[in-house]
């Protein structure tokens, strides 16, 4: 409590990551709120040919597209695809990847060594094209993304985990509780891991970006979830076709996924400002 | 002086008979040593056939220069580092092959005190989990019971009570060591690691800690090791004392015989080093020069010929034994009478 207290005060002063931090607010309250802020709920499904390709205007926001749906409608349902596919696939990287960074640090056996290579060898290559592999075969659908992410971003978790495993194991601290004679999952979780917490949290708001950003890509691939889901990227390789004049179209799925890339970054920068003084950026 | 009459009266308590609490036998801690490529290209000999024993009640203290194996001694006695070889027997069992974890319950009385026991406090946790870990580890205590013990321990070591609700930064260095102390009290030990208790101290504290150290001996019936390079200390409290020289015991026995009439040349120039108020200057008669050969390559025969100034051939030929060549004091030299 008194951490997040802490927290709370610090990100107040810094302007960059409380603009990140507002950011994300919105984002979410947006998803939340999407049902009662959109203009036209229904067309997240619905089909209106005969409005197809409006710029925009009072009845409609953003403009339409090339169903005649409202933009602005699919774009705040969109949120909500993106959070759920953020939360679960970031989720489940952290929780695959911390433990297993965790126990590699801690017993330095030739198991601890495999996992690290398996790691390595994800981490060689390209993220995007693991999950383009990985979704294209399993399919396009919301669950297949989230798969797709969840199986290439685990080593980024497990390297992170296992490199701050190994350095914080060097803490007396921590020697001295091995010799009181705790035992490993004792010394690992209630020790080791709240002190590394803070490049945790760190790690994950930034993959957060790097999540959506992946999830976006997979989308405007035609890997990510079916239509008629208004799922942002999906929206933007739909509106190719209908470049440079229903300019609306691209832009505002553009747009949100821009700012709420940048605001998981401007967050995560300003975290680690806050809770690892090692790496403070120069700035004031 | 205050201290000196408590000390003469705890040592009375350690008697010549008791039997040995923990006896080390042939003790050996060789660290591979890897070059960039980690390929192993020889062994760093942290420990080499380190025998000795600690009696109930008393104060073994475990003196040499820095880098000389006191350290690595302590911690493989806890378990924090395996032993390569030879064999530690406590309260008659032996612990040798047993990690931490799977000898947790015969470890329970054998406890360690770190350099800086403020370093050994978790710094996100308040004093009051520090302290209530050991017994969460140990005991089936319930709450209520942990409390009352720990808030005893916190007044035996001098703390309020109010302390418990602090985190480690928020007290003074002084104030983290009791409670490093205290976090191994908890357990009720019956042998006690202190490693290095008084070093960066200034003398007023040094004091005041050496005198909690007693009067905690006292009251809870503990024993001793006392790792330490500062001579004066160690001959204000300790029992008998092991001189300890590149991972070998060179010289140990009762603390007046000893400190009285040192036999090993390296014992002889370390007390010389000690400096007395109108003594003769300590230059004059410390002849110790150099730093100790790289124990990676350590010289054949007697490891410190190549700074003792008595050496003879057969010094370079084999390496002498640690033989009791008086009563309560052995040494390790081809030259010692």
């Amino acid at each position: 409590m008194q951490t997040a207290l802490f927290l709370l005060q610090r990100l107040a002063r810094d302007k960059t990551a409380l603009f990140g931090a507002l950011l994300i607010v919105g984002l979410i309250l947006v998803a939340l709120l999407a049902p009662i802020l959109a203009t036209h709920p229904a067309d997240v499904a619905e089909f209106h040919p005969a409005e197809r390709l409006q710029g925009p205007s009072a009845t409609h926001f953003l403009g339409t597209d090339r169903m005649g749906s409202d933009i602005y409608s699919r774009l705040l349902f969109g949120a909500r695809i993106t959070i759920v596919i953020a939360l679960i696939a970031v989720g489940t990287s952290v929780l695959i990847g911390v433990p297993i960074g965790l126990l590699a640090g801690y017993y330095r056996t030739w198991f601890s060594d495999l996992l690290m290579r398996v790691s390595d060898i994800f981490l060689a290559v390209p993220q995007i094209v693991l999950a383009i592999a990985i979704a294209q075969t399993l399919g396009p659908s919301i669950e297949n993304v989230i798969l797709a992410l969840s199986i290439t971003y685990w080593p980024f978790w497990a390297r992170l985990v296992y490199a701050e495993t190994r350095s914080a194991l060097n803490n007396t601290y921590v020697e001295a509780s091995i010799a009181l004679g705790a035992s490993p999952m004792r010394v690992l979780f209630l020790h080791v891991l709240p002190n590394i917490s803070s490049s945790i949290i760190v790690r994950t708001t930034i993959g957060m970006g790097g999540t959506i950003l992946t999830a976006a890509a997979l989308g405007f691939l035609g890997l990510g979830p079916p239509p008629p889901t208004p799922e942002w990227g999906r929206t933007i390789a739909e509106s190719r076709e209908f470049l440079p004049d229903a300019w609306w179209y691209a832009t505002a799925p553009g747009v949100a996924i821009f700012l709420v890339v940048m605001g998981f970054n401007l967050l995560g920068d300003g975290l680690r400002d806050i809770l690892d003084p090692r790496t403070r950026r120069s700035r004031q | 002086m205050s201290l000196a009459g408590e000390t003469s009266a705890v040592r009375t308590a350690a008697r010549a008979d008791a039997p040995p609490l923990l006896d080390v036998a042939a003790l050996r801690k060789y660290f591979p040593v890897r070059d960039v490529w980690q390929r192993q290209v020889g062994w760093l000999k942290a420990l080499d056939d380190v025998s000795l024993f600690v009696r109930k009640g008393e104060i073994l203290g475990i003196v040499g220069e820095s880098g000389c194996g006191k350290s690595t001694l302590g911690k493989t006695i806890m378990g924090i580092h395996p032993a390569t070889d030879g064999k530690i027997v406590f309260e008659g069992n032996d612990i040798t092959k047993l990690r931490p974890d799977k000898s947790r319950a015969l470890r329970r009385r054998l406890q360690y005190s770190y350099q800086d026991p403020g370093a050994s406090l978790d710094p996100r946790w308040k004093i009051r989990r520090s302290l209530h870990e050991p017994l969460v580890i140990h005991t089936e205590l319930s709450a209520d019971a942990r409390e009352k013990r720990v808030r005893a321990i916190m007044r035996s070591v001098g703390l309020p009570e109010t302390h418990l609700d602090l985190y480690p930064h928020e007290i003074s260095g002084g104030q983290q060591r009791r409670v490093g102390l205290a976090r191994i009290l908890t357990l009720q030990p019956t042998l006690v690691i202190l490693d290095e208790p008084t070093s960066g101290l200034d003398v007023s504290v040094q004091a005041t800690v050496l005198n909690l150290f007693l009067d905690l001996k006292k009251e809870f019936g503990l024993t001793y090791m006392f790792i330490s390079h500062d001579l004066s200390v160690v001959r204000m409290i300790c029992d008998r004392v092991a001189v300890m020289y590149l991972g070998k015991i060179v010289e140990m026995g009762a603390i007046e015989s000893i400190f009285s009439a040192p036999k090993h040349p390296y014992t002889q120039s370390l007390l010389a080093a000690i400096p007395q108020i109108g003594g003769r200057k300590v230059t004059d008669d410390f002849w110790l020069e150099g730093e100790p050969p790289d124990p990676t390559n350590l010289p054949s025969g007697c490891r410190f010929r190549t700074r003792c100034p008595l050496a003879e051939s057969r010094c370079a030929q084999s390496e002498p034994p640690l033989i009791e060549k008086r009563p309560h004091h052995a040494d390790a030299c081809w030259l010692s009478a």
